[in-house]
């Protein structure tokens, strides 16, 4: 029997450390937390270091030729998947505040960061 | 004449922008774009490096990866001029070469 028929839940976190659009790693991180979404696991998203532009407000990529795909964090919720942190160095180093953000977060030290990412059974960083 | 430098990344992930500043000559010209249009705006870590490269050389930033990125181009610093593709194509054609800092 697997885990998942045992009805074992495990703590998962997406790492997200990159900018959205320059790179296609955005995109697959948010792609893997929607299926994971599926199975019922106890997602944690995480945002720093530039990974905290992919949720900052105002993306308008059609001038780049590429999909805007920032709307679709905010409907993480109606997936269930509500535990998103936010590390506040992050913010700062880029000038931005919590109010630049498109989606509600938990803003947190790097300190508390660490020791949340500790606490993880899973922790997949892109 | 003088050179166009591009960078195209994150000056918080690579170390190409600082290499770019480190190599460029007084009168080049510098466009950022991609992941590097954070370098454009102020308040970040990286405002009194632009600040300062201002000073000598010519720095630009592409607006449609601004906006791509939602990153307001009134917040850009002072003295980093925001062009279009039109204006990179003019910037490419007035310097004798390019180089890419990839």
């Amino acid at each position: 029997m697997d885990d998942m028929e045992s009805g074992v839940v495990k703590k998962f976190m997406f790492v997200n450390r990159k900018p959205p659009h320059g790179t296609v790693y955005a995109l697959e991180v948010l792609e893997m937390v929607l299926i994971s979404a599926a199975f019922d696991q106890d997602v944690h998203l995480a945002f720093l270091d530039d990974g905290v532009l992919q949720i900052k407000k105002g993306q308008t990529p059609a001038g780049i030729g590429v999909k805007n795909f920032s709307p679709t964090y905010r409907a993480l919720e109606g997936y269930d998947i509500e535990k998103l942190y936010v590390e506040a160095e992050s913010l700062a180093e880029r000038g931005l505040t919590e109010d630049d953000l498109l989606v509600d977060v938990e803003v947190i030290s790097r300190a508390d960061m660490g020791k949340l990412m500790a606490e993880m059974d899973v922790v997949l960083t892109a | 004449m003088s050179i166009l430098h591009t960078v195209n990344k994150s000056p918080f992930e690579r170390s190409c922008l600082d290499a770019c500043l480190g190599h460029a000559q007084p009168g080049d010209s510098v466009l950022l774009m991609e992941d590097a249009v954070i370098a454009a705006l102020s308040g970040t870590a990286f405002e009194g490096k632009m600040a300062d490269a201002a000073k000598t050389l010519k720095l630009n930033v592409l607006g449609p990866d601004l906006a791509a990125r939602g990153l307001d181009p009134a917040r850009v610093v002072s003295g980093i001029s925001v062009v279009d593709y039109a204006g990179f194509v003019d910037l490419a054609a007035e310097t004798k070469a390019t180089n890419a800092w990839l």
